[in-house]
């Protein structure tokens, strides 16, 4: 038959072909760092049930130079990936009021207002 | 789609094939916005809808149709809700109507501005329910086939591969549309050929009324795109370039109160564009690059408004005339948008070639008559098509098939017609100059306002543009997905439907509805009450003949709207 | 003052080309032409061969989409003034395999619509002398967005999950079943869950938002797939933890 279908292969570097998709893929690779950085905190976890001199041993390997450098990687990756994903909710859970829909920026408001919240029982706690 | 639902539910074990050129949700029944019409309200009636019906077609539609008509829409309406339609609605929850052109009572149905779009999604969505039905998307029917004077299927080719198929059938049902891509200035799509009409006509069967052409008032200059009816409904208003209301110096008036059923910009869209005519000639329309044009204003209608009852007509402004609706008027002008004509069928959609069905715009049953009013058009898919689809079932399961022979002496004629065309090396014309040419005539000739001597020319020039077309060089020859070919064939097609556009308007030496001729100004009952008959006849122009209309119980009587109407 | 603007079109006739190719067209300037403007151009003054689908020319029949300059487009929506600087690349839809020029094979996609069963699935059969469902403008509103899909397949080539798996059912059809289980006439949720809720479904999709950013319509078909995820994941939950809740 004169048909013949022609497929284009999608190449390995789709993503660099729009900066759309090259802001995803960073997206996505931010949460290899909170995946890191939670590993690091069940490190943290087990130090800490195994007494006081593991868990000194603990922070000492945290306070090295290129440890802090790590953390504060993880600690940018992080805020960017609970960024765009504040950013993601209105789509995600879309609420109305009496019918009216409650505005995207209201909804990711509550978002950072529960975050900062949250934060501020977390460092109270800690004793800051 | 409507048709083979029909089909479908009558008897799902007839076997049913769905044949189409585009894919089923690119017909252009997706561009239409309005509403369809149906009486739902408490102070509205059938009488109503008949009356302004029969009234609207300057009483040239058979009166028995209409009352048939009127009286399934209300429930062909209530199932496209069934089916999922998204209907506009009150606050209580029941369907919202709107007014329309030419309606006495609110009676149209619809579903914000996309009325078109969503009926059309949601019967092809629902059609997906049916396993009986079968569809063959991107096949270009070019020929009916024809064995012992009755209908016994088709040929077609199917474009992706350029194979041609023959379906061999006991009931045939045409419902290809319209063929307002015959003018230049038009809101129809590419698709809108006259394919199927053109394929009846060279079967035998008469087309019905073609002179009659619906020119809707307000289309974008150039591109043609349609800003809907639904505009003027909610209240938009037509000035000229002196921001005067101008229809009320043409019968529609007075302008106020507004807005006002039957008055002013909700009069019907002959007299509508008649008037737009009229303004030009008199130097009041205003200049765009695309020529004169009017202005539709809808800024009084507020940003609230038209973003909840007209977000398209907002974006389609914005997009294609730069304009933003809520700050400022859209220039429109008319432009073709209807064919009232079509294939000649009765009250059941039968033609007079047993075994052939049609319904919708290809059609003339005649329900529109001289005519055709606004948001009627959608409603008649449903009651017509549905009523094809019952009387192609009951055809079909009354009658015997049909033998193969037959059918591959008629497809093999077909085919032939096709390698002609792939073999002439030397023709001189091109499908797009043929086109033009076409385009320039019909404009001229049997526009908006027509005269003996500009039909006669078009008629001499559409006779000379048959005779090239023989000559026409196929620029393509290959088979997978050949465009080029298509647009041959459309072209072929579009041609003649033309000659029985021309021609038919020619012998009609009256002015009624949409057919107004300078040299004959007045409507004639005595000699003209009655249908257009064009029949081919191959390379000689058509006859024109006549056939009565049915009257019942509306005699005909003055057309009168504006305050007179009140 | 004549300007001309450079058209670069991917060719591909089967029949004549072993592999699709560029091909360089000149086409007039015109202020309020679109890139389907300069298609029709060529193709009536130029070169009739060219092949490619079209037909309202006012972005509601869907029939006209391509990839302009690497970003999927409807090209009668596509204005030739927004791209100045001289030379416009048109190829056809990413993710589709190519029939010819700019027409793509769009089988799958048909397949894919059926597959969500997009009709109302009532709760119980009404008769027409039932009347008609009511239903309030908030409860229109509800759904009215995701009815709003030409079926253009812009998404379908803009998404990367498209490209990387076949099988994903895609975002105009999660659309379209979401579409119909926010709908208050239709109870059919559970039947479409066996495809939507599947792996090749809602699950395929990682959220990169693309298919809601080239919508013409704006239907939003990311927030759809979002929504139905958790929808999806509350009724599986409930199913299991609900005395009672069938499958």
């Amino acid at each position: 038959m004169s048909r013949r279908p022609y497929i284009r292969k999608v190449k390995r570097s789709w993503w660099l072909s729009h900066r759309r998709y090259v802001v995803y893929m960073v997206r996505e690779l931010t949460s290899l760092f909170v995946g890191l950085y939670c590993a690091l905190l069940m490190v943290g976890l087990v130090r800490l049930a195994q007494g006081h001199a593991a868990w000194d041993g603990f922070l000492a390997v945290l306070s090295s130079p290129l440890a802090v450098l790590f953390q504060l990687i993880c600690l940018a990756f992080a805020a960017y990936h609970s960024v765009t994903w504040f950013a993601l909710t209105p789509k995600a859970m879309p609420l109305a009021l009496r019918g009216e829909p409650i505005p995207a920026k209201a909804i990711v408001g509550m978002h950072y207002g529960v975050w900062a919240v949250i934060s501020l029982i977390v460092l109270i706690a800690a004793g800051i | 789609m409507r048709a083979a639902i029909a089909v479908a539910e009558a008897d799902p074990s007839l076997s049913l094939c769905v044949l189409s050129k585009v894919y089923p949700m690119r017909s252009h029944t997706v561009a239409a916005e309005g509403g369809a019409a149906g009486v739902i309200k408490d102070d509205d009636n059938l009488d109503y809808h008949f009356h302004d019906t029969v009234s609207g077609g300057d009483w040239l539609c058979d009166q028995d149709a209409v009352e048939l008509f009127v009286n399934m829409a209300p429930r062909e309406l209530l199932q496209m809700e069934h089916w999922g339609c998204p209907w506009s609605r009150e606050p209580s929850g029941k369907v919202a109507v709107r007014p329309f052109g030419g309606m006495k009572i609110e009676r149209t149905w619809y579903a914000a501005d996309q009325s078109g779009f969503h009926m059309l999604h949601t019967l092809f969505q629902t059609s997906l329910k049916y396993p009986s039905i079968r569809r063959f998307d991107e096949y270009y029917s070019t020929d009916l086939l024809v064995e012992d004077g009755r209908c016994t299927g088709t040929v077609a080719i199917e474009m992706r591969s350029g194979r041609m198929v023959a379906f061999q059938a006991k009931a045939v049902i045409i419902a290809a549309g319209g063929c307002g891509r015959i003018f230049p200035f038009t809101t129809n799509g590419a698709i809108k050929t006259g394919d199927g009409m053109a394929m009846a006509y060279r079967a035998g069967v008469p087309l019905k009324d073609m002179e009659f052409i619906q020119y809707h008032p307000t289309g974008l200059p150039g591109t043609g795109i349609l800003m809907t009816e639904g505009s003027r409904g909610e209240g938009g208003l037509l000035i000229n370039k002196d921001g005067y209301r101008y229809l009320q110096d043409y019968n529609l008036g007075p302008p106020d109160p507004w807005p006002r059923l039957k008055a002013m910009e909700l009069g019907p869209r002959d007299r509508l564009s008649q008037a737009f005519w009229h303004e030009q000639k008199k130097g009041r329309t205003i200049k765009t690059p695309h020529g004169d044009a009017v202005l539709l204003d809808i800024r009084h209608l507020g940003e609230k408004k038209i973003n909840e009852r007209l977000p398209m007509v907002r974006e389609l402004a914005q997009s294609y005339a730069g304009v933003d609706p809520v700050y400022e008027p859209i220039p429109v002008r008319p432009v073709v948008h209807y064919t009232m004509g079509g294939i000649h069928t009765d009250i059941d959609a039968a033609t007079p070639l047993p075994g052939l069905f049609a319904a919708g715009e290809c059609a003339c049953v005649s329900i529109n008559g001289a005519n055709r009013l606004g948001s009627n058009s959608l409603t008649e898919l449903l009651v017509f098509g549905a009523r094809a689809g019952h009387s192609a079932a009951a055809f079909a399961k009354a009658n015997p098939m049909v033998s193969a022979t037959a059918a591959r002496e008629g497809a093999d004629a077909a085919q032939e017609r096709i390698r002609d065309l792939f073999l002439r090396k030397t023709g001189s014309e091109t499908v797009s100059g043929l086109r033009k040419g076409m385009h320039d005539t019909i404009e001229s000739g049997a526009g908006i306002y027509r005269s003996e001597s500009s039909l006669q020319e078009t008629c001499r020039t559409l006779a000379d543009l048959r005779l090239r077309y023989e000559k026409v060089q196929l620029q393509d020859h290959s088979n997978v997905f050949n465009t080029d070919l298509i647009q041959v064939l459309e072209l072929g097609c579009m041609l003649q439907v033309a000659e029985a556009i021309a021609h038919s308007a020619a012998r009609r030496k009256e002015s009624r509805g949409s057919h107004q001729r300078l040299d004959h100004p007045e409507r004639d009952d005595a000699n003209y009450l009655k249908h257009s008959l064009a029949t081919y006849r191959g390379s000689e122009p058509p006859t024109v003949g006549y056939c009565d209309v049915v009257i019942t119980r509306s005699k005909p009587a003055e057309r009168v709207y504006g305050g007179a109407a009140a | 003052m004549s300007e001309n603007v450079t058209l670069e079109i991917l060719r591909y006739r089967p029949e004549l080309d072993s592999e699709p190719h560029f091909q360089t067209y000149s086409i007039p300037y015109r202020d309020d032409w679109v890139v389907l403007d300069g298609l029709n151009y060529i193709k009536d003054c130029v070169d009739a061969t060219l092949a490619y689908r079209w037909s309202c020319h006012m972005a509601i029949c869907g029939s006209c989409g391509m990839m302009i300059n690497g970003e999927a487009k409807l090209a009668c929506h596509a204005f030739l003034r927004d791209y100045r600087d001289g030379v416009i690349r048109i190829e056809p839809l990413d993710h589709f395999p190519i029939e010819r020029d700019l027409v793509i094979v769009m089988d799958s996609f048909i397949d894919k619509l059926s597959s969500v069963k997009p009709y109302v699935i009532a709760k119980r059969e009404k008769s027409l002398s039932d009347g008609e469902n009511l239903q309030t403008p908030l409860q229109l509103m509800a759904f009215k967005q995701y009815t709003l899909c030409i079926n253009c397949l812009l998404c379908y080539a803009a998404c990367p999950q498209c490209g990387l798996n076949e099988s994903f059912v895609g975002p105009a059809a999660l659309a379209l079943a979401h579409r119909y289980n926010l709908d208050s006439r239709d109870n059919g949720k559970e039947q479409r869950a066996d495809v939507v809720a599947s792996n090749d479904g809602i699950w395929e999709c990682t959220f990169v938002g693309a298919c809601s950013e080239v919508c013409p319509k704006h239907v939003d078909p990311a927030a759809a797939i979002q929504q139905t995820k958790i929808s999806a994941s509350l009724d599986w939950f409930k199913a299991r933890l609900l005395p009672g809740a069938r499958r």
